[in-house]
């Protein structure tokens, strides 16, 4: 085991694929020369070169296209967006061709392509630059989308989804980068995609979080540890495919249930979840399932505001005492 | 591990960049063409007028230099990009449109906030995401707005502004108002497709707008030669659409040729493309360590301070003398700094204001 930041995690899953596969090769804004514009692919353009390594202008549209055609070519690209709030611009590529050009061609063609970079909020940057977009991705059919909390998860998982055949969308958060954790050395260590994981165990309730809200829950659980409150923290990993089995295992155990996501609340992870378990668990509910999510509301600038929009770990710790009927 | 291919090393995309990958030599995107040789008096231009323009342009110095100590002080997050370098650009636009004439612009809009209409306790207020900023605290640094004043605001996605500004001008355009529109966007704003789209629809529709690239040698780290191909300013021709290159360090010049060319639109109905060149003096944003260009580079720039330029010219010509130029100097200062003691004291919006300018109606029924 190592202890790497988050970036380095990454910056490791990508210099290690990269020195396997000459087909793989990076692209985005200041990804080479400037080493990234949060140094995720810092010292890449020393090690692989100009060739692999491509700065593009601010063509979202255009890059993620060209990727996706590149890929389509027999390149196995990975595409950085600064962040996915930048990929909205791409997002013609993604949802009509990347995730639709096999299907369409009766399987002709292969993409296999990573879509990476920061998503949702991180602080203050106002209301374009905070979205959280990996339900959105995931309504797609074609696409597989993941949004890892921890390092040794994000290291194994986009590894494994730059060796997929399909196109992937791997979500990360500039808040998260320079967070430590340990990550298991051994060259080949990968996670499978579609794989939950019980990062907490235990009995009273089960918290359902991933990306950045992973670190919120986990807050919420000490802070309630010492009140005996003994909660169990699943973290879904990958958002499509979900892991709904390993949701469901720790529900019949605990019979209770909050969802934290960093999206909005319509039609947004939390939703579709929330929906799963009615359907696969209604029978082991002791108290309807909650959410805490952003509000319905744009991301507000002021400090006082957007502290109040962001799920805090008090809205969890709420949500968790009406489901166990605390307070 | 996969043997290298033999010629890997010779196979590149992007062209390299500035000093760092060429072994110091500095690969110019872009020349400065020569300022206007004409006096404020040739362009109709009153003392008055131009003492004005230096009070403008050195309020927009000092108001950043001053937002810059208090975000380092820790006193507001979220970016901060610095416009210090381009204040002849703002500065000679809006001399030379009508009040009323439209401006639209990208993140980096502090300085055309103040001359056009933000105050700079609003403009402070903004930053520090007080209830009291012009955009009510909402929006922060990048979305500077006063609409009455048809200031549209500044815009934080590169490229999606720049449409908007095409329409601003179609609705003028369909009410015959005789307004014309300025969208301001950088240099990497160019190579989006917004642009390109927006281009085509304004040259065949007759448009009445102005779409100015601010071209200030970088997109972020990348220089302008990196992303877009050939010079800026040739993109008009793909459309026919008129064209003019500008010498942006200095403020007659911009107001010399920015209202030659508003007169134009105005008479035609037809859009231009223009590229204003430029230079920014801080980095990016606050957190960049600026490895992309060279320090001679930068001194270059600063030995063109729009400025200091302009002050210079006043002293040359006459206009006034040192010590009224230091009355000026202090009575910005003392603006300045009462906009930040008005920033520190407002108020943060109440927490309902979350809800607020959402919908058009204020029963909107929020899903939860
Ligand atoms: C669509 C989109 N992609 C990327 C970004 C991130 N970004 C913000 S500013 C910037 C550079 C823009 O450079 P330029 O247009 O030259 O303006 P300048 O900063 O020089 O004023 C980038 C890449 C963004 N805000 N929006
Ligand atoms: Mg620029």
């Amino acid at each position: 085991m190592a202890e790497l930041q988050f970036r380095e995690a990454i910056r490791a899953a990508i210099d290690e694929e990269m020195s396997q596969d000459e087909d793989i090769f990076v692209m985005g804004e200041e990804v080479a020369e400037y080493d990234g514009a949060y140094k995720v692919t810092e010292g890449l353009l020393d090690k692989h070169g100009p060739k692999r390594m491509i700065d593009t202008p601010i063509s979202e549209l255009g890059f993620a296209g060209i990727g996706v055609g590149a890929a389509m070519n027999g390149l196995r690209p990975i595409v950085e967006f600064m962040t996915f709030n930048f990929a909205v611009l791409a997002a013609d590529q993604i949802i009509n061709h990347a995730s639709k050009a096999r299907y369409m061609t009766g399987g002709q063609v292969e993409i296999p392509i990573v879509f990476r970079g920061p998503n949702a909020s991180a602080g203050q940057l106002s209301a374009t630059h905070s979205v959280s977009y990996d339900a959105m991705y995931a309504h797609f059919p074609g696409l597989k989308v993941i949004y890892t909390s921890e390092p040794a998860d994000a290291k194994g998982l986009l590894k494994s989804a730059i060796r997929d055949d399909n196109p992937v969308l791997f979500m990360e958060s500039e808040q998260m980068y320079g967070l430590k954790g340990e990550v298991p050395d051994e060259d080949d260590f990968t996670i499978p995609i579609g794989k939950a994981k019980v990062k907490r165990e235990g009995s009273d309730v089960t918290v359902i979080a991933h990306g950045k809200m992973y670190h919120v829950a986990t807050q919420a659980a000490e802070k309630l540890a010492k009140e005996d409150v003994d909660v169990e923290i699943v973290d879904p990993r990958t958002v499509k495919p979900l892991d709904i089995e390993t949701i469901v295992k720790s529900i019949r155990k605990t019979n209770r249930c909050v969802i934290v996501d960093e999206a909005h609340p319509f039609g947004g992870l939390a939703a579709e979840v929330g929906y799963l378990i009615q359907r696969e668990a209604f029978d082991y509910l002791d108290a309807p399932v909650q959410r805490v999510t952003l509000p319905d509301t744009n991301a507000p600038f002021a400090k006082n505001l957007f502290d109040e929009w962001l799920p805090s770990p008090d809205q969890v710790i709420d949500a968790i005492n009406t489901v166990t009927y605390r307070k | 591990m996969a043997k290298k291919e033999k010629n890997a090393e010779e196979v590149s995309f992007t062209p390299e960049g500035t000093g760092i990958r060429t072994n110091g030599e500095i690969v110019r995107s872009t020349e400065l063409p020569d300022p206007t040789d004409k006096k404020h008096t040739d362009l109709d231009l009153s003392d008055e007028d131009v003492v004005d323009m230096f009070e403008q342009m050195y309020l927009q110095r000092r108001f950043e230099e001053r937002a810059m100590q208090m975000y380092q002080k820790g006193k507001f997050g979220g970016f901060l990009h610095l416009y210090m370098g381009q204040e002849a650009i703002s500065t000679g636009t809006t001399y030379a449109l009508n009040d009323d004439d439209d401006i639209i612009t990208a993140y980096r809009d502090h300085g055309w906030g103040l001359v056009r209409g933000v105050s700079p306790k609003e403009g402070m207020a903004e930053l520090y995401g007080k209830v009291t900023g012009c955009s009510k605290g909402k929006g922060g640094s990048m979305h500077f707005a006063n609409v009455d004043k048809h200031f549209w605001g500044g815009y934080g996605i590169v490229g999606g502004h720049i449409p908007l500004g095409g329409g601003i001008a179609f609705a003028n355009k369909y009410k015959q108002n005789g307004r014309v529109t300025a969208c301001f966007l950088g240099d990497g704003a160019v190579p989006q497709g917004a642009l390109h789209e927006t281009l085509n629809m304004s040259q065949n529709w007759g448009l009445p707008c102005i779409y100015a690239v601010e071209n200030n040698g970088y997109a972020m780290g990348t220089a302008v030669h990196r992303h877009s191909v050939g010079e800026i300013v040739d993109r008009a021709d793909g459309f026919s659409m008129k064209k003019m290159v500008i010498n942006g360090m200095d403020v007659l010049t911009v107001y010399e040729k920015m209202k030659e060319i508003a007169d134009d639109v105005r008479e035609n109905s037809e859009p231009w493309f223009v590229e204003i060149r430029t230079y920014r003096y801080r980095g990016h944003s606050m957190s960049d360590p600026m490895k992309y260009r060279t320090k001679e580079e930068l001194e270059e720039y600063e030995q063109l301070d729009p400025v200091e330029r302009i002050k210079n010219y006043l002293l040359d010509e006459d206009i006034i003398d040192e010590d009224k130029v230091e009355e000026i100097e202090d009575s910005v200062e003392d603006t300045v700094m009462e906009a930040i003691d008005f920033a520190e004291e407002s108020d943060f919006p109440e927490k309902e204001a979350l809800y607020d300018h959402m919908f058009a109606e204020d029963d909107y029924p929020f899903h939860r």
